[in-house]
């Protein structure tokens, strides 16, 4: 069945950004094992609090539950996933063959992204696949859904997959110059959507959005900002140093640091607890100043293994309740 | 060219099984500029196994032959008598001479000594660079002549992807000696493989291309690859009709 | 390496090159020093030209030790050809590892044509040095060569 009011998925995402409110998504990452209950415990954190969910699929080239599995259970606590896929570990046969089953199972948004690659994880001596890449999937995503058409040209015979397409977006990679036109070619390859790797560097990203919108993107697809609150000054200094596509001002470095000032180096606890504070608080004021900016659409908030952060975040930034759609 | 590496030797006089007479077979062509299987090579080699058995209480008589190809029959036909005579021969080929060597004479032990790696480029003498992945549908015109199939961790098409920076892949490179990772000791005692940068193929062809006032080639979705004109398409034959010669009569 | 076996006299090649490290053994003569009496000398034009084959040959021929003399670094006469001398005899020192025979029977010593003294000190330092190690196992020379 075809969904109506000409939305392409009738994902609750989808409906947010059509109804022109500032939309959230957050991310959760399966276990590497086969324990349900610590997906349904992450959800439970979120539900009510964004829009969507990412499902991250083998981030870092570890093996986790596949992003298709996970995906499911998210579905089934009432969460909507963002169904991640790389070009890492599958074939386009495989691809779509989950694109298939994802949808059968009540998943309606699907990312596509390259993939870290495998020498990062656990299994370096795998062969990569790398049929594709991710501007072909997001080709592929948008001809299943408007042409009803597998990557071969085959017609589906009965319910095609109809996903909300995303894509991720890194505005400070390099070559810096080159990105906005990468989001372009990603725009026109099928992307509904993008989530961008995480911002902190605020003027750096003005300028970006500046270009995007130059070259009329942002009116192709909603472009959804990544935030993540720091944990404390280490994990900024390694997000600077080595991450690459982020940038952190050194004022933000100060500032968190800041935070323990006064605290004694041997209270271990109470300096982590007045930094990540410090990370919530920086973190909110983050998403009010971006909201400001032309063409951003939402936040990706990313709490990595810090789930409990991200209702404080989106309530103090003004977002909840979310609103009905 | 073809690039390889030699085999460990410890790794060579084991695969010889109990030959009692072995000839070290050289060629001449690519192995040869990549000093790794040429004349000198096979020469060491040969001196090298006769000592290494020697002292290991098994002497095995070690000669060494050179052709000017090892995949080319002709040549293979001229040292016919010396590998008749030797119970098992190691080639420093590249594996397609290695595997001409053991179907010329199918009833000679054929093993390799050499691991063969890639299609590479002698950047300066002593270092050779991958440049390309025999993928049968050459796109050098749409990249500015720089292979993303070949020198993009990821094979990425519409690169670069998110990982570039400084004009560098995401990844290091494990340095390897004779194709074992090479260690050193890190901050905490352990032994971590030694790596060195890899450079973003995708860096390089956006300033191949802005630099030629052609990014127009970049612009647009390149779309998906067929890959069946690459190896994935299964083992590949190539005809030429117009040479060959037909038997008369 | 057993300490109580007699000692035995190490028999040694020497490459050197035509200039600097030979006319260190002239040197060496000239000012009557003393140096043992079992190093072979093999002159090339250059430690250029030194080949792991002709060090390998060496051994395989029953030489309980191996050096190259070259110029001092910096002072080639052939510019930068000791350098390559240097690289290869390290090379060469890996291989001898893995071949069993051990690269310490192996060496490489600098020197310049005026420094007698350093042309016998070589060749004792070299001397103790494989004196120490005992007799090559490949000293009965090998049966198996071609």
């Amino acid at each position: 069945m075809s969904t109506s009011n000409g939305f392409k998925s009738g994902s609750t995402l989808e409906r947010m950004l059509r109804a022109g409110h500032f939309a959230v998504t957050g991310e959760l990452g399966p276990p590497q094992s086969c324990d349900s209950h610590h997906i349904r415990e992450k959800c439970g954190h979120l539900k009510g609090v964004v829009d969507g969910v990412n499902v991250t699929d083998n981030q870092t080239a570890v093996v986790r539950m596949s992003s298709l599995g996970a995906s499911v259970i998210a579905v089934q606590e009432g969460l909507e996933p963002v169904m991640q896929m790389t070009c890492r570990d599958r074939n386009r046969l495989a691809m779509q063959a989950d694109y298939l089953a994802a949808y059968a199972l009540g998943v309606r948004n699907m990312l596509a992204l390259t993939g870290d690659h495998q020498s990062f994880g656990n299994h370096p001596t795998a062969k990569n696949v790398h049929d594709l890449d991710s501007l072909q999937q997001l080709r592929m995503l948008k001809e299943l859904r408007d042409e009803k058409r597998f990557q071969c040209g085959d017609p589906v015979k009965g319910q095609e997959p109809r996903f909300f397409v995303g894509a991720a977006a890194a505005p400070e990679a390099h070559p810096v110059e080159w990105r906005p036109q990468r989001l372009a070619k990603k725009a026109a390859a099928g992307a509904d959507f993008v989530q961008t790797q995480l911002v902190y560097n605020v003027p750096a990203f003005k300028k970006y959005m500046e270009e995007v919108r130059r070259l009329g993107v942002h009116e192709e697809l909603s472009v959804l900002v990544g935030v993540g609150p720091l944990k404390g000054p280490a994990m900024a200094r390694h997000m600077r140093d080595h991450v690459p596509g982020i940038t952190v001002p050194e004022h933000v470095i100060e500032r968190i640091e800041g935070a323990a000032a006064g605290i004694p180096p041997e209270e271990k606890a109470e300096r982590q607890k007045a930094w990540k504070a410090e990370g919530i608080r920086m973190c909110i004021e983050l998403i009010q100043e971006l909201r400001e900016i032309e063409g951003v659409a939402g936040v990706h908030v990313m709490a990595i293994e810090w789930e409990e952060a991200v209702e404080p975040i989106v309530r103090g930034a003004g977002l909840l309740p979310r609103p009905g759609v | 060219m073809i690039v390889g590496e030699q085999k460990p030797l410890e790794e060579i006089t084991a695969s010889l099984g109990g030959a009692r007479r072995v000839v070290v077979a050289g060629c001449g062509t690519c192995v040869t500029v990549c000093l790794a299987g040429g004349e000198k090579e096979a020469q060491l080699l040969a001196s090298a196994l006769r000592m290494a058995t020697a002292l290991a209480g098994a002497p095995v008589a070690v000669s060494d032959v050179t052709v000017q190809r090892q995949c080319e029959w002709e040549y293979l036909d001229a040292i016919r008598d010396p590998v008749k005579a030797a119970d098992a021969v190691v080639s420093l080929a590249c594996g397609i001479g290695v595997q001409a060597m053991a179907r010329h004479f199918a009833d000679t032990w054929v093993v390799p000594g050499l691991n063969t790696t890639f299609l590479g480029l002698p950047e300066q003498q002593g270092i050779w660079t991958e440049q390309c992945q025999c993928c049968g549908n050459c796109m050098l015109a749409q990249t500015g002549g720089i292979c993303p199939i070949a020198r993009c961790s990821k094979q990425v098409q519409n690169g670069p992807c998110g990982g570039s920076e400084n004009g560098l892949c995401e990844i290091k490179r494990v340095v390897r000696d004779h194709g074992v990772p090479v260690t050193r000791t890190d901050a905490r005692g352990k032994q971590v493989p030694v790596t060195e940068d890899v450079e973003c193929a995708w860096h390089l062809i956006h300033e191949r291309l802005k630099a030629k006032g052609r990014l127009d080639l970049i612009t647009g979705l390149m779309p998906a690859k067929d890959w069946s004109t690459s190896r994935d398409g299964g083992p590949r034959r190539i005809v030429r009709e117009d040479l060959l010669l037909l038997d008369e009569g | 390496m057993k300490p109580d076996q007699p000692a035995f006299e190490p028999e040694l090649t020497a490459f050197t090159c035509g200039y600097c490290a030979y006319m260190s053994g002239d040197t060496a003569g000239a000012l009557r020093v003393q140096y043992p009496a079992n190093v072979k000398v093999v002159r090339l034009p250059c430690t250029g030209k030194t080949d792991a084959r002709y060090l390998l040959a060496a051994f395989e021929q029953g030489a309980d030790g191996v050096y190259v003399l070259a110029c001092p670094i910096g002072n080639c006469h052939h510019v930068r050809g000791n350098e390559r001398a240097k690289a290869r005899v390290e090379r060469t020192q890996k291989l001898l590892d893995r071949i069993g025979l051990g690269g310490q029977r192996l060496g490489i010593f600098f020197l310049s044509g005026g420094m007698g003294e350093s042309f016998a000190l070589a060749a004792r330092t070299m001397t103790e040095r494989v004196r120490g190690l005992g007799p090559s196992p490949l000293r009965q020379g090998i049966g198996n060569r071609q």
